[in-house]
């Protein structure tokens, strides 16, 4: 039997707001082994990082423990003295954190912060720190580490400065270490590198490792043990195997069919009673396009230089059919939000020609580009629901918005009629048209956003990772919603992401790009089944896929 | 440390860059001064005349003698000929070039002023620090209120209240007139600024004097810039406390100072360098009112009685040096800026 390290007991945290009081974590009761790794998942606001925050005493002023307690050792923590409770922090438990470049001091080389972490600690000199640090540094895999203890934050990657963070974490050897989504921002293959350096630096030194996250499957592809939080309580605690086989809670199963797989398809992300709440509107349907009509958008050529010289993209063609959608993924830094720009005409090519429906509209500066009339055709969706909605504008003035501007209707009945069309359409209750961005939820910013874009009927919607800022449940059902919409009005979608899995569901055809030039594209499903380049399959291997990781697990 | 010497040029390359784009805003307020003091209404001539009586021939005598029957771009060129060689006139009240006047004087405006920042610096980080440590409480409040009392005295006042008790009532102080005691013997005069000279010359009891005769108007100054200085250290502080990297220090249980000031403090510290910046060219120009409460033979004090008495060339060559000092105060903000902030770079 497993030496029980960390045990919590009817845990409740609340946390004093404007508002009163809100209990964040009610009642959380859980264990974990000495060097056993488990998986904390749920969505926002399910608790998870609240928890990890209680154990690792990191809660802010506002929040307190109510009741339970937290038994690390056989010492219940929660009743320790502050100098107790701080020679415990980073020496017998450490965390790590989300976006691991804020969480490193900007102004503090590196090598200094890890040294840092260990005098905490220990009695050495600093130049002992130092040297320690740099060994550390070497454990974390860093490239060139004596170049890089002098180097500051903004000088390293979003990998590398998670690395940097793992190092500091597992400076003093802690017996239990809690990972606060380590690698939601990284790249794929970044991920993957990251997560498998943590799962063998945890292994190798017999840390009990908690990994909190929001997505099923690097849960899965990491822990023996995988607990799910909602709203403050754990639903359901299984091997990572039974969890997706056979989830007894109505709420996992909800998570399990809404997390994309490789072989999940848009019907069944959701299940039936929810996607049920959208009203389907018949639109007068297109008269379909004569033959021998050009292709809806057709890129030739493109190129995009800054300032400093470097090509950000160079050598881009491509085409889109009416009612076709294309993917076009990529880490960051590959170049496809600048592309994406550039086909919507929000900045101007270097170089090539971009045309739509056989006219060229590449050579009309971006700045005029809205008074041409082709920009009610083309529209995008942009990735953050939140900054892309004017905060002083209502729902209602978003979306007719485009409408004043594009569409030439007026103030009065008509518009208020196609506003209230538009957001049936995209499934937002009429009544949440007259309040402000902040009054909604990150999923009903998202429906505003889309309203906004599909209000004056355009032909390509160019959607820039709509769905990288949402829960996996939201997310689901705003891909529903999507791919719904183009179904009936016949759109085209360019649909740039860095998950491969929706860009498999949601696109008939694939781009890949890299240092801004194509490496490969074709079918979705035939591509990412069988890549022939070898980016392509690493990114594709890179993706937590629930069903290969179970067999490898038979085998 | 060849990545912090590489930095450090960077730095000075950019403060270099800084500098050669400021000298046509110099030149601008050049010509914008000596416009602005051929506009205001006023004669020197009949200032300067013998006496309320003396006859026109004798005021066009002096208008001759001073150029002023030159047209007015005649008269620009040759001031600015004159400035391009050093000389920037003489003044006629006090019969000196204004150059000598502004060497003499400059450095004990220059004391007052680095004494009053200093003050305002050590009480102000501090005070900001601690009211952004506990938000809404006591200390909070009480920083709160005292810096709004601090702002709403003007520094005249306060002045003269702190003679009131500290001289008057008390009696601690010394006459509040000028730098020494009349009857003090002054050190040889190597910087300027008496501290130091003192120091230099190993005479304790005058540095003891002078430092005495400087607290008070320091003082009343530092009063004054009290407030912007906590209050933007307070606001800065709460931002840094608040953020990520802080509760990773806090995760990896450094001890609680070193999370105060190496890690929030040094992040915080930014902004009030900025604004200490500001303040500190304000409070050269504006200290005039302290200037004259305590009779400091002070720039301000000099450039106000050269107004009154339509003397051009003392204000002119006033406002030059202002200007002057706010782009050297500038570009040492920028280079503490590059020492502080790893992150800025050429831009």
């Amino acid at each position: 039997m497993i030496h029980s390290l960390l045990t919590l007991n009817d845990l409740h945290v609340t946390f004093s707001t404007r508002r009163g009081l809100v209990e964040a974590v009610r009642g959380v009761s859980l264990s974990l082994g000495e060097g056993e790794m488990l998986g904390l998942v749920g969505e926002s606001g399910s608790g998870k990082s609240v928890t990890g925050f209680a154990i690792t005493g990191l809660l802010d002023a506002a929040g307190r423990i109510t009741a339970g307690s937290i038994q690390f050792r056989g010492r219940d923590i929660t009743k320790m003295s502050g100098s107790d409770a701080r020679n415990l922090h980073g020496a017998a438990m450490a965390m790590i954190f989300q976006n691991p470049r804020a969480a490193l001091n900007p102004i503090r080389a590196v090598g200094e912060q890890i040294a840092d972490a260990i005098l905490a600690h220990k009695r050495m000199s600093r130049d002992e720190a130092r040297a320690e640090a740099l060994k550390l540094l070497r454990a974390v895999q860093i490239r060139e580490p004596e170049k890089r203890m002098a180097a500051y934050p903004h000088e390293l990657s979003g990998g590398m400065c998670q690395r940097v963070m793992i190092a500091m974490a597992i400076s003093c050897n802690p017996a239990l270490l809690i990972a606060d989504e380590p690698t939601t921002g990284l790249d794929v293959t970044t991920q993957k590198v990251v997560m498998d350096l943590l799962a063998g630096i945890s292994a190798e030194r017999g840390m009990a490792t908690i990994l909190i996250t929001h997505d099923l499957g690097l849960a899965a592809r990491y822990c023996r043990r995988v607990v799910v939080m909602e709203q403050g309580r754990l639903v359901e605690e299984a091997e990572p195997r039974t969890l997706f086989h056979a989830p007894q809670h109505a709420y996992t199963k909800r998570l399990v069919a809404a997390s994309p797989t490789a072989s999940s398809r848009i019907a069944d992300l959701v299940t039936d009673e929810e996607s049920g709440r959208s009203v389907a509107i018949k639109v007068a349907p297109r008269p379909p396009p004569a033959p021998g009509t050009p292709p809806l958008l057709e890129v030739h050529k493109l190129a995009k230089r800054f300032d400093l010289g470097a090509a950000a993209v160079a050598d881009f063609s491509m085409m889109i059919r009416a009612g076709e959608s294309v993917g076009l993924v990529g880490e960051s830094g590959s170049g496809k939000t600048t592309t994406s720009r550039m086909i919507c005409r929000l900045i101007d090519p270097s170089e090539g020609e971009i045309s739509f429906e056989g006219q060229a509209i590449g050579h009309i500066p971006a700045r005029d580009f809205h008074r041409s009339p082709f920009r009610k055709d083309i529209q995008i969706v942009f990735q953050d629901p939140n900054d892309s909605l004017n905060p002083r504008f209502t729902a209602f003035d978003c979306i007719a918005h485009p409408l004043l501007r594009l569409g030439g209707m007026r103030a009065g009945t008509a518009l208020r009629q196609r506003v209230e069309q538009c957001a049936d359409r995209v499934g937002l209750a009429v009544e949440l048209l007259t309040r402000f961005p902040h009054q909604l939820s990150g999923g009903q910013k998202a429906r505003v956003g889309i309203a906004r874009a599909i209000a004056c009927r355009p032909r390509l919607l160019v959607l820039d990772e709509p769905t990288a800022a949402l829960d996996v449940s939201v997310q689901a059902v705003v891909l529903q919603l999507l791919d719904r919409l183009r179904r009936e009005d016949d759109l085209a979608f360019l649909f740039v992401s860095h998950d491969l899995n929706v860009v498999r569901m949601m696109c008939d055809r694939t781009i890949v790009l890299r240092n801004g030039r194509i490496v490969e594209q074709g079918a979705s499903r035939a591509m990412f089944d069988n890549p022939q380049t070898d980016y392509t399959r690493e990114l594709v291997e890179a993706v937590p896929h629930i069903e290969t990781i179970f067999a490898a697990a038979v085998n | 440390m060849a990545g912090g010497m590489a930095a450090f040029g960077v730095t000075m390359a950019r403060a270099g860059k800084r500098f050669l784009s400021s000298l046509p805003v110099l030149l601008g307020v050049l010509v914008f001064t000596f416009l602005l003091m051929r506009v205001l209404p006023g004669d020197p001539a009949v200032f300067f005349a013998s006496g309320p009586n003396a006859g026109k021939e004798e005021i066009e005598v002096i208008r001759k003698q001073m150029g002023l029957d030159k047209p007015v771009p005649e008269q620009l060129m040759l001031y600015l000929y004159d400035v391009g060689r050093g000389n920037l006139g003489r003044s006629m009240t006090t019969g000196q070039p204004v150059t000598t006047d502004l060497r003499a004087r400059l450095p004990a405006s220059l004391e007052l002023t680095f004494a009053a920042l200093l003050i305002a610096l050590v009480s102000a980080v501090p005070l900001g620090v601690l009211a952004a440590l506990r938000p809404g409480s006591i200390i909070d409040h009480g920083v709160r209120l005292f810096c709004a009392l601090g702002v709403c005295v003007p520094t005249f006042v306060s002045g003269l209240l702190l003679i009131y008790v500290f001289y008057y009532l008390l009696g601690v102080a010394p006459d509040p007139t000028g730098r020494v005691d009349i009857f003090a013997s002054l050190p040889p005069s190597r910087t300027g600024f008496l501290l130091i000279d003192f120091l230099l010359a190993g005479d304790i009891d005058g540095w003891w004097a002078a430092f005495r005769q400087l607290i008070l108007p320091a003082l009343s100054m530092a009063l004054f810039v009290i407030a912007p200085l906590a209050r933007i250290t307070r606001a800065s502080m709460l931002v840094s406390l608040g953020s990520d990297f802080i509760r990773t220090a806090r995760s990896v249980g450094l001890p609680w100072w070193r999370v105060v000031v190496t890690y929030a403090l040094r992040n915080a510290i930014l902004p009030v360098i900025t604004i200490t910046g500001i303040v500190f060219s304000t409070m050269l120009g504006a200290n005039v009112l302290v200037e004259k409460v305590f009779s400091w033979p002070g720039v301000a004090s000099y450039a106000l009685d050269a107004l009154l008495s339509s003397d051009y060339a003392p204000v002119q060559g006033f406002v030059l040096l202002m200007a002057s000092v706010f782009v050297i105060v500038n570009l040492v903000v920028d280079v503490l800026y590059g020492i502080a902030d790893p992150r800025v770079t050429v831009g």
